[in-house]
């Protein structure tokens, strides 16, 4: 669980890199990190992700992508964050993909670094 | 993922090792008598659970990763300890919303709400105008809403919600009841009238007719994203597309109750013997209720459409709302009473309406019963301490026939705000 000083007067700046949210498009060659405000349960299924500020609810439907979106924040890039995680080259777009859904909703953002 | 999106759907159908999100009524103890309270709350319980108790509570809903929780009553504010409670369960980690008729949104709480992060506050008017809405709310309650809702916004708070209960005296004020939300900033939420609590009374005479079903769906496709419904209206799914939503019952699954003296149903509107799973208080706590009732067991398990699996709309309403058949006395495995193939209608026509099973408890405010109806409000306030009845109440369920509820969601909106990210 992480708590920030985040309040619904001053909206959050904890996003320092915006995303493309009309194409989806996601930069796997950046730095992310969830959102200082996701809490993550994990889940059979892999996990269930609550954002305190936007009160909106997700799923991660595999370990992997749990995996993954727990190492960003310590990966340099999401890419490395996927190999990590032991995704390989097929199954990169996909995750790419659910990645971007994560950063349009505001669950992972970008970081500086 | 590779993993299509049918077996997220069955891990939830069998239920999770801790709910996603779920209702908590404090008190029973209300400023108003809302002719439909699904609740039948008026009357503070004496067996309601003490500060230290609902502080044990949050310590477990902690532990357990309960991210948030609806709070109601009962007029939860009402409490002297609800801002403690609150912040309690803030500094915990488990968020809150609660449901307040607008009686103590001062502007000094308003702002106080405003500066917090973890707190959502939902605001009950059943009216977009003062006649409207005092019928079902009471005489002045139009009035206190909308001030509180003033205040919330003048202290800057915006993004709160105002929920609805739609009636047919209230379907043609969905664009109002925007407007009104648009001018505060807020968000719409509107639910579905269940004849749960005092609602078995006036659900015949303030359910929305037939025509207004449609008007209503109509409504919600075409406003759908940018209103609440708590997934409510699913068993409007047969007019046409399925409405956004978790689509599946989550009673016992993914959501539940905890009432004001600590005990477990598996949804907002099945306050019933029938639907009871256990108590806060019994020895493994609200997780073991959760993990290991017989109730919520048997909820999790594949349930049965009877008749309706036959229907070609089925896949869409699965049957109904689970409360709703069951309060109007209709099976379970049949049609709901607001089927929109009409099956439902005449299910009740042909049903014992006065077989149908009564609410369990009433805490209703000593006031003379509505014309025509039966004086339950001035029976003895039944105190649910003690021990666990051995036996289902009169008009309960045997556990064989529960199995028969349907799949479908029907919860006070654990899920309002789901997205279904992360579904590649």
């Amino acid at each position: 669980m992480r708590l920030t000083c985040w309040s619904r007067k001053s909206p959050s700046t904890a996003c320092a890199v915006s995303t493309d949210r009309e194409t989806g498009g996601f930069d796997l060659d950046a730095a992310w990190r969830l959102h200082p405000q996701v809490s993550v349960r994990p889940e059979r299924f892999g996990a269930l992700l609550y954002h305190f500020g936007t009160r909106r609810l997700s799923f991660l439907k595999s370990p992997a992508l749990l995996t993954v979106v727990r190492s960003l924040d310590t990966q340099p890039t999401a890419r490395a964050a996927c190999a990590e995680a032991g995704i390989g080259p097929a199954e990169l777009p996909a995750y790419a993909g659910a990645l971007a859904t994560l950063a349009a909703s505001q669950m992972i953002c970008g970081r500086t670094a | 993922m590779t993993v299509p999106v049918a077996p997220l759907i069955e891990q939830f159908r069998s239920g999770l090792d801790a709910p996603i999100c779920l209702t908590w009524e404090l008190t029973y103890a209300c400023n108003l008598s809302c002719v439909h309270c699904l609740s039948s709350s008026g009357r503070r319980d004496p067996g309601e659970l003490s500060t230290a108790e609902c502080k044990r509570v949050i310590d477990e809903l902690e532990r357990m990763q309960v991210f948030y929780v609806n709070i109601g009553g009962g007029e939860p504010t009402v409490r002297s300890d609800f801002w403690e409670l609150v912040d309690y369960a803030t500094a915990h980690h488990v968020g809150v919303k609660f449901s307040t008729n607008g009686l103590r949104i001062t502007p000094e709480v308003a702002g106080k709400l405003a500066g917090s992060d973890y707190v959502d506050v939902q605001i009950s008017l059943d009216g977009a105008t003062a006649e409207v809405n005092d019928e079902v709310r009471g005489q002045g309650s139009f009035d206190m809403a909308m001030q509180a809702m003033r205040n919330l916004s003048a202290a800057g708070f915006t993004g709160f919600k105002i929920s609805v209960v739609m009636t047919r005296h209230n379907v043609s004020h969905l664009d109002a009841f925007k407007a009104i939300a648009d001018s505060f900033g807020a968000q719409l939420r509107i639910t579905r009238l269940r004849p749960s609590g005092r609602g078995a009374d006036v659900w015949d005479e303030l359910h929305p007719a037939a025509s207004q079903q449609r008007d209503l769906y109509d409504w919600l496709v075409a406003h759908g994203e940018n209103v609440l419904t708590g997934d409510s209206f699913f068993h409007l799914g047969g007019y046409g597309q399925e409405l956004p939503g978790l689509n599946m019952c989550g009673a016992g699954r993914v959501v539940c109750l905890i009432d004001p003296v600590g005990d477990v149903y598996a949804c907002p509107f099945a306050i019933h013997d029938a639907f009871l799973a256990g108590n806060v208080k019994d020895a493994g706590g609200f997780a073991d209720v959760w993990r290991n009732s017989e109730l919520f067991t048997d909820l999790r398990r594949p349930q049965s459409g009877g008749a309706c699996t036959s229907c070609s709309a089925f896949d869409a309403c699965q049957g109904g709302c689970m409360a709703a058949k069951f309060f109007t006395g209709l099976p379970l495995d049949g049609p709901d009473p607001e089927c929109v193939r009409g099956y439902g209608e005449a299910a009740l026509a042909a049903a014992d309406a006065g077989a149908a099973p009564r609410p369990s408890g009433d805490h209703s405010h000593r006031v003379a019963p509505r014309q025509g109806q039966p004086s339950r409000a001035r029976q003895p306030v039944p105190v649910s301490i003690g021990p666990r009845p051995a036996q289902l109440a009169p008009g309960a369920q045997p556990v064989a026939n529960r199995r028969s509820v349907p799949d479908r969601a029907c919860d006070q909106s654990p899920l309002a705000g789901f997205t279904l990210a992360a579904e590649r």
